[in-house]
């Protein structure tokens, strides 16, 4: 049975079409996956996001520890700034992506809800010898994601932090229609726009506050196949489709999260560094394919006869109007221009790696 | 649940209009709310063998792709052309507009392997 989020209710008035997703039943669209798309990359978009998962890490060595679990480095993070980063198996594949919040005496981090679990599991386990405590505080925080250029005036209208003060990948605590929540910078739509954690007790006041402030915005709810589309336009990896337990965060072009030069040890360095110094034997790129044609995921990449890939994420994408890609090739084919083939029900259909991000006309100011 | 009486369907979520040896083929409005925003239908050429049960086409959504099966088979005489340039009239009228290929039907028994409208209305609220 799927749980349901805060704003399950609101999403059905709505007229969101519910899906299972990752344990709950989530909008998968509203109008129209193609529209809610367009609107969240000209006007604004409201996401739940509620299902995502959030771990606190508390006690002197919390810093040594999130450091240990993940690849990036959070001592370079000052109080209220957040990082992208992801978590390694000895191996070098990837546990899950996440964000990494620091607050001044503790570190909050949002990981993937349908890794929630293992990665409590984990961390739990990674944590024997540091002095710390962890709290799955999942099931008490609300999360929204308000996206597009006009979020900003949107969310400024009912918020007592000055946003236009707040750069990409920082956040504050301030208070949004009058309570207190983590106000944040981020996304993942390739799009301005900010995520907010709240008391789940407080999802209607605030769900309903921002559709009264966004009413001279146009702001719409928007599903998860938009949410979907639009991180693939970025390039922005998904686990379980560009990323798992058997790819490395240098394979899949995240070499610049993954600090192997930081200061104490973490998981998976010595592999990495291994492919550092060796160099990887594939990589995920994005591709765009020729025609009325759309790539899915584990669709074959070929090179003059010889399979060298394998899709990853796949969509038609709104923006450029064509079907839209990612996948690990064979390294020797993965620069920007290089034509290869996908293999589409029997067919070869011509294809290149492309320049990404594919949407190149972002709101995000960094 | 918009389900026309006037139809015969597929398990695999097809209509067929039909009218003497003509058969009209469309998917339903139930498959095209699921395919959510329909991007792209590949049909056959006119002139085309199909075959009950068998694929004939694609419906590619922005999401998904999903196989167009024949709910009878026949020879292609007409495919909705006008599919290519607005696939999305398949998601606004999946029963009129949003037809994808007329059959000259080959063998007329085959009818009677599809459902009525009772008939995939009940399928559909009891287990796709």
């Amino acid at each position: 049975m799927e749980k349901k989020t805060p704003f399950y209710q609101h999403h059905v008035k709505a007229g969101g079409k519910m899906v299972p997703f990752a344990g709950f039943l989530m909008p998968v669209q509203y109008q129209g996956i193609i529209e809610e798309h367009r609107h969240v990359r000209s006007a604004a978009g409201l996401f739940d996001v509620s299902h995502m998962g959030e771990i606190e890490v508390r006690g002197p060595e919390a810093l040594k520890f999130v450091s240990y679990c993940t690849v990036n480095d959070p001592a370079a993070l000052a109080v209220n700034q957040v990082q992208y980063s992801a978590m390694c198996y000895q191996d070098g594949g990837i546990v899950d992506d996440l964000l990494v919040y620091r607050y001044p005496e503790h570190y909050f981090l949002v990981v993937n809800a349908s890794n929630l679990a293992k990665d409590f599991a984990w961390l739990q386990e990674q944590s024997k010898g540091f002095d710390v405590t962890l709290a799955n505080t999942s099931d008490q925080v609300a999360q929204l994601a308000l996206q597009g250029p006009k979020a900003e005036p949107l969310l400024q209208k009912i918020c007592d932090l000055k946003l236009s003060d707040m750069k990409f990948y920082w956040f504050g605590t301030g208070k949004v229609d009058g309570v207190e929540m983590l106000v944040s910078r981020t996304g993942y739509t390739g799009e301005d726009g900010f995520e907010l954690y709240f008391d789940i007790k407080y999802a209607d006041q605030i769900w309903e506050a921002l559709f009264q402030a966004g009413k001279e915005f146009d702001l719409r709810p928007i599903g998860l196949g938009a949410r979907d589309s639009l991180r693939l336009e970025m390039k922005y990896c998904l686990y379980g489709n560009d990323i798992d337990q058997t790819t490395s965060p240098l394979e899949a072009g995240l070499g610049w999260i993954t600090k192997l030069k930081k200061a104490g040890e973490f998981n998976g360095r010595d592999v990495l560094l291994k492919q550092k110094a060796e160099g990887v034997k594939r990589k995920l790129i994005g591709f765009e394919l020729e025609g009325n044609a759309f790539p899915r995921q584990h669709y074959k990449m070929f090179k003059d006869g010889a399979q060298v890939g394998e899709v990853a994420s796949g969509v038609f994408s709104p923006s450029v109007s064509k079907g839209i890609g990612t996948g690990y090739i064979k390294a020797e084919f993965s620069a920007a221009g290089t034509p290869f083939q996908v293999e589409i029900r029997g067919k070869m259909v011509p294809a290149q790696v492309a320049e990404t991000p594919f949407w190149k006309n972002s709101s995000i100011k960094k | 649940m918009n389900i026309p009486k006037d139809l015969k369907y597929a398990a695999s979520h097809e209509w067929a209009r039909i009218e003497g040896d003509t058969a009209t083929i469309g998917i339903t409005d139930f498959a095209q709310g699921e395919l959510g925003d329909i991007v792209f239908v590949e049909l056959p050429a006119v002139g085309a063998k199909v075959t009950q049960n068998k694929p004939l086409g694609t419906v590619e959504a922005v999401k998904a792709v999903s196989d167009l099966n024949a709910p009878m088979s026949g020879e292609v005489t007409e495919v909705n052309g006008a599919l290519e340039g607005t696939p999305d009239v398949v998601n606004k009228d999946a029963y009129g507009a949003g037809w994808m290929v007329k059959i000259r039907i080959s063998n007329a028994a085959e009818a009677a392997n599809l459902m009525d409208a009772a008939g995939y209305d009940k399928m559909e609220k009891h287990g796709h």
